[in-house]
């Protein structure tokens, strides 16, 4: 089954139209890669399928459950209904978003214990699992400010991971990351991958992209200008545009890594 | 300038009946704590309603917190007393007027330190934890008002330390706070630059000791951080 449908999907902000008609499926265990220039609507796609921002038009279907209900020309969504696709998408974010007056172990926990409902115990199971699989174990009870960012950023996909999510969206982990610390992160994203973790990520990482991704997205204008297989989109790209924004990532060299082989 | 030469201070009489002056001041704190009890849960849920997505909340809390701002303490109180009980009938002693219109007075101001700390948490935070699938309610909860009051408290205590003097006002309705004590004893003495010399010791004592704290607290929290 599809784990997510979007159809048609459109928004502004003002009078700026960002995202212009979008179709999209993700099937279970699939690694999405959304590329494109600043500006070309990819973070405001992530967001809107968790609904940190709310669409314009379209649908969004999750797990087969369409998302809102029309109401004459426009759609409805309740406060609840949002909850619910919050607790079952996480949510990896650029600037990590950890909650700091909680310990690593409590900013895993909340969810589990506010959302799911999970006793203390069994919370704090989980939590210590999650850590980890992220190689975090032993900083449970450490503040995430005394962390390092590459640190900060797997404690977030912890999190993410707690709440047994159906798909995890990861809007530009590795961009506030210092350049060495960006491995870690795409270490414990690839390892989820392989655990067969639905995702959908937005980054600039065209490598991890090449070797991690089952498909390739690239926006442009609000559009989705170009799709599919990373070992032919980012290496036989068919647009100029997509040869541009390849080209304009001069530390990418899939293609002679190919050659190579 | 002669006779200023000539005065002579004695502050006798006013150690002789500091009791009355230690009266005044026990109603000062016991009116301030009343309303602060008051101001405070009430301050918060203005906050919220102010930050709230539906519209007449927002209108609601904002209609408040300007009227109450924009009112002088002194009329709230003289209002409270005398026109209330005309209005809806109910007859209010002294300091249940002073708590009413000290308190409300205070909650719009405590709404504002509510609101500026809680907007001024990063929108990540907000995001991050209704990404994953917190309500609202949790979210303030958990998330953002253990950060926020943290970063809020020595604002309060400022707010604390005028809440302190604006209660001084309820004498005009012969509540007996320190002031109020004080023209009573000078009256009676016919001393008032000392005793009121040594009410304005006490008060700048108090708030002086307030303030310095709280500038001590901000150091450390900003240390902290």
């Amino acid at each position: 089954m599809d784990v997510l449908r979007i159809e048609g999907l459109r928004k502004s902000f003002g009078p700026v139209e960002v995202l212009k008609g979008i179709d999209l499926t993700v099937k279970k265990g699939e690694t999405v890669v959304l590329l494109g220039s600043s500006g070309s609507g990819k973070s405001t796609l992530l967001r809107c399928v968790n609904f940190l921002e709310t669409p314009d038009g379209g649908t969004i279907t999750h797990n087969g459950v369409t998302i809102g209900r029309k109401s004459h020309n426009k759609t409805i969504y309740t406060p609840s209904e949002l909850k619910a696709v919050r607790s079952q998408v996480g949510m990896v974010f650029q600037q990590f978003n950890l909650f700091p007056h909680l310990t690593v172990e409590g900013n895993v926990m909340l969810g589990l214990t506010r959302v799911r409902k999970m006793s203390q115990n069994a919370a704090r199971k989980r939590a210590l699992e999650c850590l980890d699989r992220v190689g975090l174990a032993d900083k449970a009870q450490a503040y995430p400010l005394s962390l390092s960012g590459g640190q900060q950023q797997r404690v977030a996909i912890a999190r993410a991971v707690a709440m047994q999510p159906s798909m995890v969206l990861f809007d530009e982990p590795t961009s506030a990351l210092d350049p060495e610390l960006v491995g870690e992160v795409l270490n414990a994203m690839r390892q989820l991958a392989e655990d067969g973790t639905t995702m959908i990520i937005v980054t600039h990482e065209l490598g991890f992209a090449y070797n991690v991704a089952n498909c390739v997205v690239f926006l442009h204008e609000g559009r989705v200008h170009e799709k599919g297989a990373p070992h032919e989109v980012l290496v036989n790209p068919k647009t100029e545009r997509m040869r541009e924004f390849l080209a304009s990532h001069t530390l990418f060299r899939i293609p002679e890594q190919v050659a190579a082989e | 300038m002669g006779s200023a030469m000539n005065y002579i201070w004695d502050f006798s009489a006013v150690w002789r009946n500091g009791g009355m002056l230690l009266d005044g001041f026990a109603n000062t704190a016991l009116l301030t704590a009343t309303c602060l009890v008051l101001a405070l849960p009430l301050g918060l849920l203005l906050a919220l309603m102010r930050l709230s997505n539906a519209r007449p909340l927002r209108f609601l809390g904002l209609a408040y917190v300007n009227f109450f701002r924009a009112a002088p303490a002194l009329v709230l109180i003289v209002w409270f007393y005398f026109a209330f009980p005309v209005i809806i009938g109910v007859e209010m002693n002294a300091f249940e007027a002073s708590i009413l219109a000290i308190g409300l007075q205070s909650a719009a101001y405590m709404a504002e330190v509510f609101r500026g700390g809680m907007q001024a948490i990063r929108r990540g935070q907000w995001e991050a934890a209704r990404a994953i699938g917190l309500s609202s309610a949790d979210t303030i909860r958990f998330v953002i008002l253990p950060q926020a009051v943290r970063q809020m408290i020595p604002v309060f205590l400022i707010r604390f330390a005028e809440l302190v003097k604006a209660t001084t006002l309820a004498g005009v309705i012969a509540y007996g706070e320190t002031v109020y004590m004080a023209n009573e004893l000078s009256t009676q003495t016919y001393r008032p630059l000392e005793t009121f010399t040594a009410i304005a010791l006490l008060f700048f004592v108090l708030i002086f000791g307030i303030t310095s704290f709280s500038k001590l607290l901000e150091k450390r929290l900003i240390a902290g951080r």
